[in-house]
């Protein structure tokens, strides 16, 4: 069996062992905010994928609001919160045996599931290789994100639902 | 080409190990990571599928920018909820919220 | 290896040193030697590739519309549909600024660890060594430095020029922002960053019109006969000016932040207290050069520019620049600002001479004077540091006898020594300070001859030096095109050999004016063999310069450098396409002109006041004997003030030399104005958030409360009204119901009442045997199971979490399995 990787293939292992190695990490490591720091790389790895995915819009938005937001809130917090943990501590719970088992089990099913359904020999057009996109996938993207016959609602709702979170979060946060 | 099935492997092992990581950790901050990256492996799940199925819509990338949306807003309420807790029981540990 | 490929591999250039910067920060912060080995590695084997680059680029056929050679062209990125490429492009002008640099750099690296090595020799004594910032620090600065400045040279396009000349200014901020015993270095390091951005901001600006009107910012598409003739035939938003003038004038707004022009230069001359290699890298390497380089780069475009606006800005800027910092360094004590406002100076004629077009005498300028410039600062760095040494030694003599008297009078000179050792003691000596020098030839021999070196070429001593050369090009071009250009550059000379003799008399001719001087050690090796080298560079590139007509060594050591360079330029003004005043500056070879060229000599020779004399008959009077004359043939002794200044004073112009010693009091105007100004700026902004602001929101809580007392009164009154209607319908409602029950439904219910215990009874006796057996049993399954169920809650978040888990996996592998038996 000839053994044969193109560009691509060996982009995508990079930019895959990346994300998965530095997740490993995230979950692993007792110091939360060595912990943050591995989730930014994480998030890096997964913006590698996303350039792979010839959707560079969506890379550079996942970029910014995960790394510039979603982790400086979390190393800010981690940050905040510190205190000199109790000696002998551990970063997982007691039970963490169980959570593994579970993670493992949930990841060999959707990976059965995956093979079964898109490996099929019956369903070839999953295999095949995809269309390419087309030349100003953003501009439609905008368009159709305020198209009242495209996604003009949502849109909508996930700003209201921004702004119920933000009043949330700060009512949460107010000093009495 | 890079099959379609290496992305969802990849977006699933990922979902699993942040399924871990909320499951198993005593620190908020820690768990609310571990949601995130399972929201990450969503992400990468309606894009993959969006390139190879439909490239041609822009439905998956809205869908994706929705996840975002709501990644976002849930990592900030999640952490207002965590100084909240800081500030009233000075601990973020799971355990002592039992 | 063909020549192609090994011009394709010109990119690895600066990849060295940038890889040495990678490495010393990452691994080698803390250890010294290993720092500056990988530094030296990195800059050494830059250098090497340099040479390869250059003898390739030299072996490339020249002249007559061949294009200089690029690289295969790399995809770099994609805005939207542009697309943007990056490559490497080799011509002359890159080759011979690689070999500048790399050289350069690497005798700053050599010399910084002599100075660092000195540092941790004598640690204990005095305090100013304990604040010395770190040498690893100063390596991995200065590899990124010329990491930065090589890749600006070698990419072929203007954006990637841009990038990397920020990343050089990042540097030098870094740079002079590690002097940290210095307040007003520190000082000079942001004012640096933001002049040097107010420079960028305009080169900014240049490269978006460039952008917009041509589409590319490549080399090879800018400097093409099609886009040439496209900015010089539009008109820029309706002004009589074409496009080429205005990016023109931008990139001369560039030119004059970047390389300290007036009145840009304050940072330049304020940042003197950084470390001797910091300040040689700044004015050599980085900024100083940058804007120079820059107008070379774009020479086919500014040849284009209307030639009446051009040439009064260049002018104006460039030929004021120099003419006023040549004059305040005429009046500076400190030796090493004598040498920034030298600089300033230099890169104001250079500026002047790019832009009335001497292009390959302004590039041989460039050039020579950075070698002669690092010599002497880096000579100045080691006169610095045999001072501070000497200081030291007199610091423990002192010490040493006081201990031996018993302790006697602290800070009192004793008698004998009164002449000498006024100042060395008291808390303000200043290393630095020229009066306070003397004598140095005797004690620091190597340093002063290289000092000399470096100061002849300066100065543009004759036939020997470099900038001999150099210089006249830069003359004898500006005699041809514009006299009044010619005799401000002329006075330039002349005021730059008049200064330069003053400050080699005043430091190293003499008797030592001062205790410290009288011990000042000559330097270690490690500093005084870069310095060596530099002066053989500074006398010996001149050789590549001389014109062929001159007398006798024209024809022995060829013009070599000007069809070199020349035929950079001709390469690029491809056509007949180009303006009027591309024509007239399309003749490149400077021809020689026997008048401008004994001006200069003279002039170098001899000073302003008596330069028509010289030019006549006597070619030994003048600049630099006058400055022999005032300061060398009795040289000052000590306490005693500046001759000139004396001098001056008597013929009632004692506030001129005040205001030159004050560099014109240009820099404390700027803090003033400015500053002052920003902050003021910022109060007034304050006190606008206060009150407008705040009132304003204010006012919004205001109208939500009286919003929601509005709604509690609603509440009150008509809710309530509401409420109990509705309340009293319902018991009407219920009391009908009532009596309709009393007397239908009861007959109704006694019947069902009669029938229901019939069945009962009947079921009782099934209900015993069967049924309640069998519900036991699952009762009893459900209990275990309940049991067990409730031995997981723990009242843990995580167990619960965990059992989440558990669900959904086994929710998931439930549908699945069933969705898969379906099909």
């Amino acid at each position: 069996m000839t053994f044969h990787l193109t560009l691509h293939q060996i982009l995508f292992l990079a930019a895959g062992a990346v994300t998965l190695g530095a997740a490993v990490m995230v979950v692993t490591r007792r110091d939360v905010l060595q912990a943050a720091f591995y989730l930014i790389l994480s998030l890096v790895g997964v913006t590698g994928l996303y350039m792979l995915l010839e959707a560079p819009f969506l890379a550079a938005v996942h970029l910014f609001v995960w790394t510039g937001v979603v982790a400086t809130l979390i190393v800010l917090a981690a940050v905040l919160t510190r205190n000199p943990m109790r000696p002998g501590s551990r970063g997982a719970s007691h039970r963490w045996w169980a959570a593994a088992l579970i993670a493992v089990a949930l990841c060999a099913v959707l990976i059965w599931t995956t093979r079964t359904v898109v490996g099929r020999p019956m369903s070839h057009d999953w295999q095949a290789s995809p269309a390419p996109v087309p030349e100003h996938s953003v501009a439609a993207l905008g368009t159709a994100l305020v198209d009242p016959d495209g996604f003009a609602l949502p849109l909508a709702v996930t700003t209201a639902l921004l702004l119920a979170g933000l009043s949330g979060a700060a009512a949460v946060l107010r000093k009495h | 080409m890079v099959p379609l099935e290496w992305y969802l492997i990849l977006a699933a092992a990922l979902f699993c190990v942040g399924a871990y990581g909320v499951m198993s950790r005593r620190n908020a901050v820690a768990m609310l990571m571990g949601i995130d990256l399972m929201l990450c492996a969503v992400g990468v799940n309606l894009v993959a599928f969006w390139r190879y199925r439909e490239p041609t819509a822009v439905t998956g990338q809205a869908f994706a920018l929705s996840v975002y949306a709501v990644a976002a807003i849930e990592t900030a309420v999640c952490l207002a909820l965590t100084i909240s807790l800081w500030r009233t029981r000075n601990t973020v540990l799971m355990e002592d919220t039992d | 290896m063909s020549t192609t490929s090994i011009l394709n591999l010109t990119w690895l250039i600066p990849l060295f040193p940038f890889l040495a910067f990678l490495g010393i920060s990452t691994f080698a912060h803390q250890k010294r030697e290993l720092s500056h080995r990988l530094a030296i590695a990195g800059v050494a084997i830059a250098f090497a590739l340099s040479l390869l680059v250059f003898w390739a680029a030299a072996t490339l056929p020249v002249g007559g519309g061949e294009s200089a050679f690029e690289s295969s062209l790399v995809h770099w990125f994609t805005i939207g549909t542009e697309q943007f490429t990056l490559g490497v492009t080799v011509d002359p002008v890159t080759a011979v600024m690689l070999l500048m640099v790399a050289p350069i750099s690497l005798m700053i690296l050599i010399f910084s660890r002599g100075d660092a090595d000195i540092d941790t020799d004598r640690r204990q004594s005095a305090a100013s060594f304990k604040d010395r910032p770190s040498h690893t620090h100063f390596c991995a600065q200065a590899s990124l430095l010329t990491a930065s400045v090589l890749g600006a040279v070698v990419f072929d396009n203007l954006l990637a020029l841009f990038m990397f000349w920020g990343l050089a200014d990042a540097c030098t901020y870094f740079l002079l922002g590690m002097s940290y015993d210095q307040d007003s270095t520190a000082q000079a390091g942001l004012s640096a960053f933001l002049t040097t951005g107010v420079g960028n901001l305009l080169l900014l600006l240049g490269l978006a019109l460039l952008y917009a009107s041509t589409g590319s910012l490549a080399y090879r598409d800018v400097v093409s006969a099609e886009t040439l003739a496209h900015l010089s035939d539009t008109r820029f938003l309706g002004t009589p000016y074409s496009t080429a003038t205005v990016i023109a004038l931008l990139f001369l707004g560039g030119a004059i932040g970047k390389s300290a022009q007036f009145p840009l230069h304050t940072w330049l001359t304020e940042s003197v207290a950084a470390p001797a290699p910091a300040l040689v890298l700044i004015h050599t390497i980085a900024t100083g050069p940058a804007g120079a380089y820059l107008l070379m780069r774009t020479f086919p475009i500014l040849a284009l520019a209307d030639v009446g606006v051009w040439m009064s800005a260049v002018v104006v800027i460039g030929a004021s620049t120099a003419i006023l910092a040549s004059i305040i360094a005429v009046a500076q004590n400190d030796i090493r600002r004598v040498l920034a406002f030298s600089t300033v100076s230099q890169l104001g004629c250079i500026v002047t001479a790019l832009g009335i077009g001497a292009y390959v005498a302004g590039a041989f300028h460039l050039i020579t004077h950075a070698f002669f410039k690092a010599l002497l600062l880096l000579g100045s760095g080691s006169v610095i540091r045999g001072m501070k040494m000497g200081q030291a030694e007199d610091g423990k003599q002192e010490s040493r006898s006081r201990r031996q008297e018993g302790g006697g009078d602290a800070g009192a000179p004793r008698a004998g020594q009164e002449q000498k050792t006024g100042v060395s003691k008291t808390e303000g000596f200043d290393a630095s300070d020229m009066l306070n020098m003397g004598g140095l030839a005797q004690r620091m021999p190597r340093t002063f001859w290289a000092f000399v070196a470096g100061g002849m070429a300066l100065s543009a001593f004759p036939l020997i030096s470099a900038g001999y050369w150099s210089m006249n090009g830069i003359l004898s071009y500006a005699y041809q095109r514009d006299r009044t250009v010619f005799w401000v550059l002329a006075a330039v000379t002349g005021l730059t050999a008049f200064y330069t003799m003053r400050q080699i008399g005043l430091v190293f001719l003499g008797q030592p004016r001062s205790e410290a001087a009288a011990r000042a050690p000559e330097s270690a090796p490690s500093m005084t063999v870069p310095l060596l080298v530099l002066a053989i560079l500074s006398v010996g590139l001149g050789w590549f310069g001389v014109p062929e007509e001159f007398p006798v060594i024209g024809s022995i050591a060829s013009n070599w450098f000007h069809p070199f360079i020349g035929s950079a330029f001709g390469m690029t003004v491809v056509g007949g396409q180009v303006g009027e005043g591309a024509r007239q500056l399309a003749e490149v070879t400077v021809g020689f002109m026997r008048r401008p060229l004994l001006i200069g000599s003279a002039l170098s020779l001899g000073g302003l006041v008596l330069g028509w004399l010289v030019y006549a008959r006597h070619p030994l009077l003048g600049g630099l004997v006058l400055g022999w004359l005032v300061y060398g043939w009795k040289p000052l002794q000590a306490g005693e003030k500046d001759r000139l200044e004396t001098g001056m004073q008597r013929v009632w112009l004692g506030w001129l030399y005040a205001c030159m010693r004050e560099r014109f009091y240009l820099d404390h105007l700027y803090r003033v104005t400015l500053g002052r100004g920003v902050i003021l700026l910022a109060d007034v902004l304050r006190a606008v958030d206060e009150r407008v602001l705040d009132r304003a929101t204010g006012l919004a809580g205001h109208a939500a409360r009286s919003l929601s007392s509005i709604s509690a009164w609603c509440e009150d009154h008509v809710l309530r009204a509401w409420v109990s209607l509705v309340g009293r319908a319902g018991r009407d409602v219920s009391q009908a119901v009532g009596e309709v029950e009393l007397h239908v439904v009861a007959h109704l219910t006694d019947l069902v009442r009669l029938g229901t215990r019939a069945l009962s009874e009947l079921s009782a006796a099934v209900d015993v045997k069967v049924i309640d057996r069998a519900v036991e049993g699952i009762g009893g399954t459900v209990k275990a199971g309940e049991h067990f169920v409730h031995s997981t809650e723990t009242g843990n978040v995580r167990d619960y979490l965990l059992r989440a888990g558990l669900m959904v996996l086994t929710l998931i592998v439930v549908s699945f399995v069933i969705l898969f038996l379906h099909i």
